[in-house]
């Protein structure tokens, strides 16, 4: 961590931001939580509505087994507490994209207790000192339908295909301090989703929204009046809404007002958040156990079932690419991404030698799928393509110059790389004749720099260096240049 | 000759099955009782073509040689809390007027599978609310039974499953399905002088049948003897994956497994069921009741339900509260009424469909259901009834440590005149206070008719059972049958 905590000017003096996300993450299942209709994104409306989902008259939800698991292994990655009995409760509003009038959700016994997850305050550098940020807890629930208003002048359709899709509402403790934090935190929580494969965490899609729970309060002071700004859906929009709440809360609180704790909307075209309904008129939700369904008990074999079927997590891995030799920065940004590691982790396994492979990978793959616009799912080259560049370069038929250019091929046309060696001849000479003839030549050629050099000009060195490479086409393995050279200019 | 209308289920079953009339004569014979009682207005819709068909397809399937299923060739009626393909279903409410299911509950197709054919759908408590048929919108259900003192007033047919009661009373179909949430098989049985049975909760699939309190809902047969209801229960029940809550066990063979012996039972005589101002006549007919089981062979023992006064109250939070949030989806979006006022928001619409669509004793339900589940009231009500709820539970396993079945009567009085209640919830109510408490505690419970109090009006004697023992309370309501030798029946008026 900095040592200079998060703080905001105030007239008044400097403010600390308290920080707690809500994040709902859509559970990635084919069926609903209760019921068997399709989850896809992007259907036509109202064409993966079952029965239960439109809450015809008598019909009952039946748990979905799978949305379950994945909330298990979910809360199982961020070591969280695995309630082995936990219950549904029905949270009663009116509103026309809540077909029965209550949504199922877990208030009183949630299906995962207390966890946590470490994040880096700093991407560039992992050293820096991590934090520890407390998850309260990891509940299952209905999605509702969705309202659309822009269908007809004076009416407003209702969309269900989203209506009880299964949801895990993922609650952090209060301990996020900064917008840097907040971002981080989610960043993390997004890639362990991913990893474990219990949300797609496309935000976009509106896989994965958080409402952020934002309070100030003066070094040592307790704990300020929060406001809750609802569905933010990007972690550019999290880290602002963090930033423009806090200053709100501030300039109302150095003005002489008071926060109400209220629900916020964000406005990413003002960056600003506004009211959407203070506690007040807030809805009395008459939680109560839906007498639908029996509490869910886990049983032993299932929880093993569960914990047997988790991937390595991005922390285990980033310590085992360390471990191998890479350098913290380039295990970090190989395994923030889980396509990015199944990339790597498949390099690995071709027998390739750890370090070389992680530098090549971080510099010269990520920098080309940077360059294309491509993403590593889409990566022109393979990692048995890969793999194979690699071995040529170790085995000195390719130097670092020549490597670059075969990758550039192997990206242009699909090629192997032994294939553009063998044709292109692009193979690296290590032959000494050849290469002391080479620089008898260039050392005739530049009689008056082999003076200079003799003469104390050390830095020439380079010069002669990059007049043979180019003399042979970039072909000379290096080091050999390096030592004739030393030897010839004597 | 018999009247083919005066046959019970099995009769029909079996005479069916040995030629001695088809089932179009006896879907026929029923079709035509039905279209004649339209004064008891039992029926809400009226499905003969339904009834002749799966008639038909009985008879074709005997001429063909073909094994019989259990229920061929017996016309029922259905409750109309039992959402059926094609049929409107509205659970007697006008919020509901005009739906129409594209989907069969489960109930209905384990009878349609077995062969039985549908009359019609019967008239109700409007969402099962009611003890008197009072609350349906579309005018109350009248029992065929009138009191002997010559007087014409109008009796109620007991609810909620009184269009049930009334119909089978009436001869307007051997059978029919109800649904008891805190008594509504059980009492209309006992007022009209027929049985019905509340199965173990989770025996029948909730599935497609319209929500009154879902922790205590339960369908159950009700018909004019014991083995036609075990019969009934037997097509009925079985476990559905689409209710969480149906419970995952094979069903037994009731109907096989029928026996009045009881040599060997012990009968408990619950003390806290005598209640204040309790008609002489239920007394003696309880006593008359515990004399029938003795002479049976079993063994009579007291017992004590010390928490059976809290029963009611819990009850009345418990079904209130369920009640409030199962009736939710009713909001004028998808399906059923719809008012919308001129210029009028979501919220108008809500105010206005539900005011318009839902009956009073609905409406005072969702008030009080909305009322207990609030923030601040949550822990005096619900909770204190949930536990309530607990302690009733225990009662009665403390109480199978000393006996194997209760019997009680079933309701604290015979048949009122319709309106003689209405306008007093309370004392409607109480109608529930022998068949609440083995609601709360999902136990399997039975009515069967123990004799005409002196206004010539039917009383019922109530069976409790240990949870799954179907059987036992089957077996000992078919002993007080045998003794009881109820023939009385509703003279014809309509």
């Amino acid at each position: 961590m900095t040592d200079t905590k998060y703080t905001i000017r105030g007239e008044t003096g400097d403010w600390e931001v308290v920080v707690g996300l809500e994040v709902h993450a859509q559970v990635t299942s084919n069926a609903k939580l209760f019921s068997g209709a399709a989850t896809a994104f992007g259907a036509e409306p109202n064409t993966q509505v079952s029965l239960v989902d439109a809450a015809m008259p008598g019909m009952l939800p039946v748990p979905n087994r799978e949305c379950i698991r994945q909330a298990v292994r979910t809360g199982m990655a961020i070591d969280a507490q695995i309630n082995k009995w936990s219950r549904f409760d029905r949270k009663n509003y009116f509103y026309a994209d809540l077909p029965q009038g209550y949504q199922i959700s877990q208030l009183y016994h949630p299906i995962v207790g207390e966890g946590a997850i470490d994040i880096s305050l700093d991407d560039k550098n992992p050293d820096a000192a991590g934090k520890r940020i407390g998850v309260e807890r990891i509940h299952v629930e209905q999605d509702a339908g969705k309202l659309m208003h822009d269908q007809h002048p004076t009416r407003s359709y209702v969309d269900l295909n989203r209506s009880g899709v299964a949801l895990m509402e993922i609650v952090s403790k209060p301990d996020l301090a900064s917008p840097a934090e907040a971002g981080a935190y989610l960043r993390k929580l997004r890639s362990i989703l991913r990893y474990v494969g219990s949300c797609d965490g496309n935000m976009e899609e509106g896989s994965m929204r958080a409402d952020v729970n934002v309070s100030v309060r003066k070094a040592g002071d307790e704990l300020g009046t929060r406001t809750e700004t609802k569905n933010v859906n990007s972690v550019r929009f999290v880290m602002a809404v963090v930033e423009q709440e806090a200053k709100r809360q501030i300039d109302v609180i150095e003005s002489g007002g008071r926060i109400i704790q209220e629900t916020r909307l964000y406005d990413p075209d003002r960056n600003e958040t506004r009211s959407m309904r203070s506690k007040e008129d807030a809805h009395d939700y008459r939680y109560f156990p839906d007498p639908d369904l029996l509490p869910l008990e886990l049983d032993d074999a299932f929880l093993e079932e569960c914990r047997a079927s988790l991937p390595e997590l991005p922390d285990t891995k980033r310590r085992r690419y360390e471990a191998l030799g890479i350098t913290p920065y380039a295990a970090a940004v190989m395994t923030a991404e889980v396509e990015a590691a199944r990339w790597f982790d498949a390099l690995l396994d071709k027998g390739v030698a750890p370090v070389a492979a992680a530098n090549w990978t971080t510099s010269e793959l990520f920098g080309a799928l940077n360059r294309t616009g491509k993403d590593i799912e889409n990566s022109p080259v393979s990692p048995d393509q890969a793999a194979e560049l690699l071995g040529l370069i170790a085995d000195g038929t390719l130097s670092g110059t020549l490597a670059k250019q075969v990758f550039e091929i192997m990206l242009e046309t699909g090629q192997r790389a032994a294939a553009i060696v063998e044709e292109r001849g692009l193979k690296q000479t290590s032959d000494t004749g050849e290469i002391e003839r080479v620089i008898a030549e260039v050392m005739a050629a530049n009689e008056d720099k082999v003076a200079d050099y003799r003469g104390g000009k050390d830095k020439l060195f380079g010069f002669f260096v990059g007049q043979t490479m180019k003399a042979m086409g970039g072909k000379a393995n290096p080091g050999v240049v390096n030592d004739v050279l030393k030897k010839m200019l004597g | 000759m018999t009247e083919l209308t005066d046959l019970g289920v099995a009769a029909i079953r079996d005479g069916v099955r040995a030629g001695t009339f088809s089932a179009r004569e006896v879907a026929e014979g029923f079709i035509a009782n039905v279209s004649k009682a339209k004064a008891l207005n039992a029926f809400l819709v009226e499905t003969p073509n339904h009834a002749l068909a799966a008639a038909d397809a009985a008879d074709a399937a005997r001429a063909a040689g073909e094994t019989l299923k259990p229920l061929a060739g017996v016309p029922i009626g259905m409750k109309d809390l039992f959402c059926t393909k094609g049929v409107p279903t509205t659970a007697a409410s006008l919020i509901l007027e005009g739906f129409t299911p594209q989907y069969e509950s489960t109930v209905s197709a384990n009878l349609w599978d077995a062969g039985a054919g549908m009359l019609g759908k019967l008239n109700m408590d409007q969402f099962a609310m009611g003890s008197s048929n009072e609350t349906s919108a579309f005018g109350n259900v009248i029992s065929p039974w009138r009191r002997s003192d010559g007087g014409n007033a109008p009796l109620a047919p007991g609810g909620s499953s009184g269009g049930s009661s009334s119909a089978i009373a009436a001869r307007l179909c051997p059978a029919a399905t109800g649904t008891d949430t805190g008594g509504s098989i059980r009492q209309p049985a006992a007022f009209a002088g027929i049985s019905g049975i509340k199965p173990t909760y989770g025996r029948c699939s909730r599935w497609g049948t319209i929500a009154f309190a879902s922790s205590l809902d339960q369908a159950g047969p009700m018909a004019r003897d014991v083995r036609d209801c075990a019969i009934l229960l037997e097509a009925m029940s079985g476990f559905d994956s689409k209710d969480a809550t149906s419970l995952d066990l094979p069903v037994p063979a009731w109907e096989a497994g029928l026996s009045g012996d009881l040599k060997g039972k012990r009968i408990g005589i619950p003390k806290e069921y005598r209640v204040d101002n309790m008609p002489a006549e239920i007394d003696a007919l309880w006593q008359q009741g515990i004399d029938w089981l003795k002479d049976a062979g079993a063994e009579i023992v007291e017992v004590s339900l010390p928490h059976t006064k809290y029963a009611l109250p819990a009850y009345y939070i418990i079904a209130p509260a369920e009640a409030s949030s199962n009736l939710a989806r009713y909001d004028g979006v998808r399906y059923g009424l719809r008012d919308l006022p001129e210029g009028a928001g979501l919220q108008d619409m809500y105010a206005a469909t539900r005011a318009d669509g839902f009956g009073d004793e609905v409406k005072r339900r969702i008030m009080i259901g909305t009322y207990v589940l609030s923030a601040g009231f949550y822990d005096a009500y619900f909770t204190q009834a949930s536990k309530v709820r607990t302690l009733i539970a225990r009662d009665f396993e403390q109480a199978w440590a000393k006996c194997d079945l209760l019997l009680t009567p079933t309701a604290p009085s015979s048949a009122f005149a319709l309106g003689e209640k209405s306008a007093d919830p309370i004392a409607m109510y109480l109608n529930d206070v022998f068949t609440v408490p083995s609601s709360l505690a999902g136990l399997p419970a039975m009515s069967v008719p123990g004799g005409l109090d002196g206004a010539g009006l039917p009383l019922g004697l109530q069976i409790i059972g240990k949870p799954l023992d179907e059987q036992g309370v089957l077996n000992a309501g078919l002993a007080l049958e045998e003794r009881a030798g109820f023939t009385a029946r509703a003279e014809a008026w309509w």
